[in-house]
């Protein structure tokens, strides 16, 4: 694929924007901000492919980066056997109930044609069979959260390395992105964001609230890492030659061993800490490229043609005898995938999971705000979006406070009024992020880098 | 019948006065989605956070008015600063509308569009709110705080039971009363309303029959504006106002207005109130009722709960995905006001 001019222009803002902090306030922050930014970009991509390509909207981004989340527990957490003696074979029971229970509700929509009769039979099984599951799952449940309460008390993960869970993480999304679009799918548009924000939220509480599958609001810490740990590094020989090579020219001018030790053993401190951050940076950058190229690649194809077709006329393309149905779901589902990877890296980089942490302003709308602004359609746009809406979400808190400092000059420093103002700096990016969307759809609708048009 | 009655009150006392007045908020605001929805056609994420900007609002009022030993005796202040709320609520409607929505109303954007929009002055508003007041929990109910206490109700009647009134409770459904009696009169009788359901209805007829949009629609952010300030002050002076909550809120409001049929005010308003039930039913301990009309040797062992309390804002939205799969057009057919 090419790039035309101004595409280059927002690359090259990108990668001056992160050379810039470096200088500014160190390499260290600029690399934390940019591997956030990799991330946002995966999921605005996620969520570019589903609205951009298709027109399926898709405000459940919260839930899908939460079942990354879990993934990630899920496959690297060390197993906990006491736990499965406790509460495995109960969970066990339960589950195969519930697969029973679903059967039983597909066979009667299958066999009972009256309508009133199939909702009075669906109702009762559905009642009796939760009242009977809940007898094995709850004690089951129970006795998991029992099991050493203050390390343990849920069922532990596979014990594999944490790198499987970005595709666990994009399996689990879909598997409940699946679900999500076989309900509402067929819904107009404006319910469907209502009702994809509200089964997030859903999809959260049961991540808070399930002990024994998450540890809930407990969270679950100490998550194994891609890349080597700081001090380990920092003890390794190849580094401390690495670091001493790069370097060779300033130490060389310092001639006192002991002072030559001392700036070398800083040099190590700070090198371990960028040298991690660099290599998850190069790992997401990886993962980013990937989906970039593969989403491209789809979007070129007669697939994804057929995907604007629907998405421009939905009746045309039916009429066409295009499944849209179908391909609404297909592509509702990839999108989640794409985000529930996403989800798993977010939680690798923090290497820990906090389920109480997702919330809509900062999973949703936020990455919404990535898509509108970047461009929907565009992956590269996407892309740019995710890297400037973070870049400036972080950014604002400095900005505000110099902002506001500039402002109150005048004031002296203990004026109530100036005071106030510097407490909520905080809060000033929302008014920042806010004010960026109105102004994006006011002024430049299609986004900062729009879709290309083909007329071929 | 001793036991009985003990039972009877449990269940007012714990699910049937909590469940009217917080339907009663839910169904204010639902109210106001459903005005926005009928007459303008988006979904307004931003109604929580106009919501709370009223409350904001009759919040400074409150103090203003408190720091000037202005009360109204064992009624809260609140009750007296809420006008100005109101005020200052219907103007932020007219502003936004002015600098924002009415672009895309004249551009005539797809739903989703104006959608989006709607969360770009969520987050303005939200900024707005944080950074006047902060996040802190505030409480600022004051007068008598109830009418009933617990105590005085067992002293009273004898029962082993107790049935506390808050006063926030019954202003709660006193106003909420009062202003749905006003808002369907309104539409009915008046020619302003009668012009807002013909709009409604069909565009395009009413602007033949001389119908001014500019003035339904100016006609439709006051209304908005009070039912958003009245909902979101209702709903701080019952429980307590924290910024945070109301976006949270949205959620549930979204759900009562389209359970009962997203365009229909008689709808959002019953679906106020089943989403407030159904939300404190599924999730209450029926232990105590149980144990008082059930003979000792069968009396439950656990809670009797259906759910745990932590997924409250579960049920409303599973309510609503299942409306939406059995009865896509909500409870009453919504779509025309």
């Amino acid at each position: 694929m090419k790039f035309e001019g101004y595409e280059w222009l927002a690359i090259t803002i990108m990668i001056s924007l992160f050379i810039f902090v470096g200088f500014i306030q160190g390499w260290s922050v600029s690399l934390v901000i940019l591997n956030m930014c990799i991330i946002s970009a995966i999921m605005t991509m996620g969520v570019n492919i589903s609205w951009g390509y298709a027109g399926v909207i898709n405000f459940g981004v919260m839930g899908f980066l939460a079942m990354g989340g879990l993934a990630a527990v899920l496959v690297s957490y060390p197993p906990i056997t006491e736990s499965w003696h406790a509460g495995g074979r109960g969970l066990g029971i339960s589950f195969a109930l519930l697969v029973i229970l679903v059967i039983a509700v597909m066979y009667i929509n299958k066999t009972v044609i009256q309508k009133r009769n199939r909702y009075i039979l669906n109702s009762l099984i559905i009642f009796f069979g939760i009242l009977i599951i809940r007898q094995f799952y709850l004690n089951a449940t129970h006795n998991i959260e029992d099991v050493n309460p203050a390390i343990a008390g849920f069922l532990g993960g596979l014990g594999l390395p944490i790198i499987f869970s970005w595709i666990v993480g994009g399996l689990f999304a879909a598997g409940v992105a699946f679900v999500i679009g076989k309900v509402a799918l067929g819904l107009r548009s404006d319910y469907l964001a209502i009702v994809t924000l509200g089964i997030s939220e859903i999809v959260v509480s049961v991540l808070k609230h399930e002990e024994w599958l998450s540890r809930g609001v407990k969270n679950v810490i100490g998550l194994k890492r891609p890349v080597p740990y700081e001090i380990d590094l920092q003890n390794a020989d190849w580094f401390i030659n690495l670091v001493t090579y790069l370097n060779s020219s300033k130490l060389n001018n310092i001639i006192d061993v002991s002072d030559r030790q001392q700036v070398l053993n800083n040099l190590i401190i700070d090198g371990s800490g960028i040298f991690v951050k660099l290599s998850y940076a190069i790992l997401f950058l990886i993962v980013m490229l990937i989906i970039f190229y593969f989403a491209n690649k789809a979007q070129l194809s007669p697939w994804g043609r057929m995907m604007r077709a629907i998405r421009d006329n939905e009746t045309a393309a039916n009429a066409m005898g295009k499944d849209v149905v179908k391909q609404h779901l297909i592509i509702f589902v990839i999108g989640a995938a794409i985000v529930g990877v996403a989800g798993a890296m977010l939680v690798t980089l923090d290497g820990l999971f906090t389920p109480s942490g997702y919330r809509p302003l900062r999973f949703t709308f936020i990455i919404w705000i990535m898509v509108i602004v970047g461009g929907s359609g565009n992956n590269l746009g996407a892309i740019f979006g995710g890297f400037v809406i973070w870049f400036s979400w972080i950014e604002a808190a400095p900005l505000t406070t110099f902002i506001i400092n500039q402002l109150t000059i005048g004031l002296e420093p203990t004026n109530a009024l100036k005071l106030h103002l510097l407490d909520s700096v905080p809060y000033f990016r929302y008014l920042f992020m806010g004010l960026i969307l109105l102004l994006i759809l006011r002024y430049r609708p299609k986004g900062i880098i729009p879709e290309k048009v083909r007329h071929s | 019948m001793i036991d009985f009655l003990n039972s009877i009150i449990v269940l007012l006392n714990f699910i049937i006065i909590p469940g009217i007045s917080y339907g009663s908020q839910l169904a204010l605001g639902a109210l106001g989605v459903t005005f926005v929805y009928a007459i303008l056609r988006f979904a307004n994420f931003a109604h929580g956070e106009i919501m709370s900007f009223g409350a904001m609002i009759t919040i400074l009022f409150t103090w203003f008015f408190q720091s000037q030993n202005i009360g109204l005796g064992i009624l809260p202040t609140a009750l007296l600063a809420l006008p100005v709320g109101i005020i200052a609520t219907i103007i932020l409607c007219i502003i936004s509308d002015k600098f924002v929505f009415q672009y895309y109303r004249y551009q005539k954007s797809v739903p989703v569009v104006l959608a989006m929009v709607s969360i770009g002055v969520m987050f303005v508003i939200n900024a707005i709110i944080r950074i006047i007041i902060g996040t802190e929990t505030i409480k600022f109910s004051d007068g008598q705080k109830f009418i009933m206490k617990a105590k005085q109700f067992k002293v009273m009647t004898g029962l082993n039971e107790g049935l506390a009134l808050k006063s926030s409770q019954v202003i709660t459904i006193l106003i909420t009363i009062l202003l749905l009696t006003f808002t369907f009169w309104f539409l009915q009788k008046t020619k302003t309303g009668k012009s807002m359901r013909a709009f409604s209805d069909n565009e395009d007829l009413a602007l033949l029959s001389g119908i001014n949009p500019d003035r339904v629609v100016f006609t439709t952010w006051i209304i908005v504006g009070v039912l958003a300030c009245v909902a979101g002050t209702l709903y701080g002076l019952d429980k307590s106002y924290k910024p945070i909550i109301y976006l949270n809120l949205v959620l549930p409001i979204f759900a009562s207005a389209i359970v009962g049929g997203i365009g229909s005010p008689f709808g959002a308003v019953v679906g106020g109130y089943v989403i407030a039930f159904s939300e404190i039913m599924v999730t209450y301990a029926y232990k105590k009722f149980f144990v008082y009309l059930l003979p000792s040797s069968i009396e439950p062992t656990g809670l009797v709960q259906l759910l745990s309390t932590d997924y409250k804002f579960a049920v409303s939205f599973s309510i609503l995905v299942i409306v939406l799969l059995i009865r896509p057009s909500g409870i009453f057919k919504g779509r025309v006001l």
